[in-house]
């Protein structure tokens, strides 16, 4: 499904003296099967666009279309639980959501809401506890002995268990371990190609953004700032910098290998293995 | 849910009605209370409407938010009114409504007592309006103070006091995080039949509870961990302390209650 956001205003508490306007004039198109990035300061406003997606909350002004579903101020959605049965949102800090008495139990709890027939929700739940990684022996288990890491793979297990065509993720890593922040992206990376998702991910870590995702959305204070690949956003330095925002350190690192071999080194979508090869080769050049 | 939160909240305008001390605001409204029960004709009323209109536009807190904060309370003022008007029979007979007598008396003392209770909530609102809620645990250790002779724990009842409003807030949060994560894998708190209504109630009731206890666990232990020992021999950050202006407050409202006092009619 496509994405569409055509001058979407949000304002927090309107007409008070806390009134906040977290989006402003917001417009933006995602192809469907796309993987984008949304970065950006904290307070950007990021959360608030993504609760849009499922009609968690609708626009003050503007329009937001996800495939046939539109979202408008002051009309009610007509059919807001069948897109919240295709938007599933992993929320910061996932776990915090569970509450069923088993792991089973909860991973179930989104698919029974939806009228999913008890036996395909069976095998579901199998399904998504192996993607995500979760051995059999936990199915049973009270999901409040899980260690913190296997909550937030239930969490995450419970949402893919409602099969959505639009995936967001809300910094889905936050928290955990290297390997495990690893594991848990490389693996919604093969969900999001396997099942052809469209998928939008936000993330404080611009490897992350540069690794996974084939467009990028860069906030700032409400706004669309930047908009573009990977390559192309991440080329602008001091206009992240401005927002305060880096870039990912292969960048950093191609910039200042340039500087001291007074040659351009651009990023080609290089390993480590191949960079250092590069490198070689100047410093080979430079030696004779 | 955002719409609710504005009832009784704090409105940060640096006023001098904000920078008074929460003890005197807390005591100047208490005696208020008291004495706007005393007021009994066209001048005492007009004294303390006077003082609670005057308060009003010290706070410099915008008009349209404190009728916002009050829109709860006019149906209580209106309806205590119509009430008058019908069930009270003094005075002579006004005029006749659905075939009903209106008594002038009727139409007297609805007004009054409206107006009182108008007075009142108005009041009693600008203190959340200008006051933190630490403030007024401050104010209310302070003013409880003496009560500590008699072992009453006045120290951990304000620190009780503190603890669930700086909890509240995040409290509400949290019931919204939760409430959106469950709405997003498909529960459906708003429409529906009653009873499934009441069981959407358990997925956002449980996580609630586990992270209110996750957190009163890592509070008691941040507590401990700093050397928390109880309420005896410690010293205070924010002094309170009664200055010019308190004076100048308690002064004002002192003059008007006695004048409010010496031309009620007493007969
Ligand atoms: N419920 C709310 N009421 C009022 N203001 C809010 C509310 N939620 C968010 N805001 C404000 O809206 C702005 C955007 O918030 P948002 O949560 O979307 O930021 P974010 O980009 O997700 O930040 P972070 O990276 O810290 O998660 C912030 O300034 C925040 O203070
Ligand atoms: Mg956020």
């Amino acid at each position: 499904m496509d994405i569409t956001f055509e001058k979407v205003d949000y304002t927090y508490q309107a007409n008070s003296p806390f009134e906040h306007k977290a989006l402003d004039s917001m417009s933006f198109h995602l192809p469907s099967g796309s993987f984008t990035a949304i970065v950006g300061h904290t307070g950007s406003g990021k959360s608030t666009l993504i609760q849009h997606l499922n009609g968690l909350i609708r626009p003050t002004n503007g329009k937001v279309r996800i495939g046939d579903y539109v979202l408008e101020p002051k009309k009610k959605p007509k059919h807001a639980k069948a897109l919240r049965e295709k938007v599933g949102i992993v929320f910061q800090y996932p776990e915090h959501q569970l509450f069923e008495e088993t792991v089973e139990k909860d991973i179930a709890f989104g698919p029974r809401n939806f009228g999913v027939p008890e036996q395909e929700i069976q095998k579901r739940v199998a399904e998504s506890a192996r993607a995500v990684g979760l051995g059999e022996d936990l199915l049973k288990r009270s999901p409040f002995e899980l260690s913190g890491g296997q909550m937030r793979r239930v969490a995450i297990a419970g949402i893919l268990a409602v099969r959505p065509r639009v995936l967001v993720l809300d910094e889905p890593t936050a928290g955990l371990d290297p390997r495990g922040q690893k594991e848990i992206m490389d693996m919604f990376y093969r969900i999001h190609k396997e099942q052809q998702l469209t998928t939008l991910l936000v993330t404080h870590s611009m490897e992350d953004a540069l690794a996974y995702a084939d467009h990028v959305l860069v906030l700032d204070k409400g706004k669309k700032y930047m908009e573009g690949t990977p390559v192309e956003v991440f080329s602008q330095r001091e206009a992240l910098q401005q927002v305060q925002l880096d870039v990912p350190e292969m960048f950093q690192f191609l910039l200042k290998a340039s500087d001291q071999f007074g040659k351009p080194l651009a990023y080609q979508g290089q390993d480590v293995e191949r960079l250092a090869e590069q490198l070689a080769a100047l410093a080979g050049d430079r030696d004779e | 849910m955002n719409n609710l939160l504005i009832v009784g909240q704090y409105v940060p305008t640096n006023s001098i009605v904000h920078r008074m001390d929460p003890r005197v605001k807390m005591l100047i409204i208490f005696f208020y209370v008291i004495f706007i029960f005393f007021a009994n004709n066209v001048i005492s009323y007009g004294l303390f409407t006077l003082f609670a209109l005057g308060s009003t536009i010290l706070t410099k807190v915008p008009r349209r938010f404190i009728a916002k904060g009050l829109t709860p309370v006019w149906f209580l003022i209106v309806f205590t009114f119509i009430l008058h008007l019908f069930v009270t029979r003094e005075g002579f007979v006004l005029f006749h409504v659905f075939g009903l007598p209106i008594y002038s008396g009727a139409l007297e003392q609805g007004a009054v007592i409206s107006l009182r209770f108008f007075l009142l909530i108005l009041l009693t609102s600008l203190l959340t309006l200008t006051t933190t809620p630490i403030e007024i645990t401050d104010a209310v250790e302070s003013l409880l103070g003496p009560l500590r002779r008699f072992k009453f724990p006045v120290h951990e009842l304000a620190l009780m006091m503190s603890i669930s409003l700086r909890f509240i807030p995040t409290l509400l949060q949290e019931t919204e995080k939760i409430s959106n994560a469950q709405a997003s894998r498909g529960v459906d708190f708003r429409t529906g039949p009653f009873r499934e209504r009441v069981r959407a109630v358990i997925p956002l009731l449980v996580p609630l509870f586990v992270s209110a206890f996750k957190r009163a666990e890592e509070l008691a232990m941040a507590m401990e961990a700093r050397g928390y020992r109880g309420g005896e021999g410690r010293t205070k950050l924010r002094e309170l302390r009664v200055v010019k202006r308190d004076v100048a407050a308690l002064v004002c409202f002192i003059v008007i209650t006695a004048a409010a006092l010496i031309t009620r009619d007493y007969s």
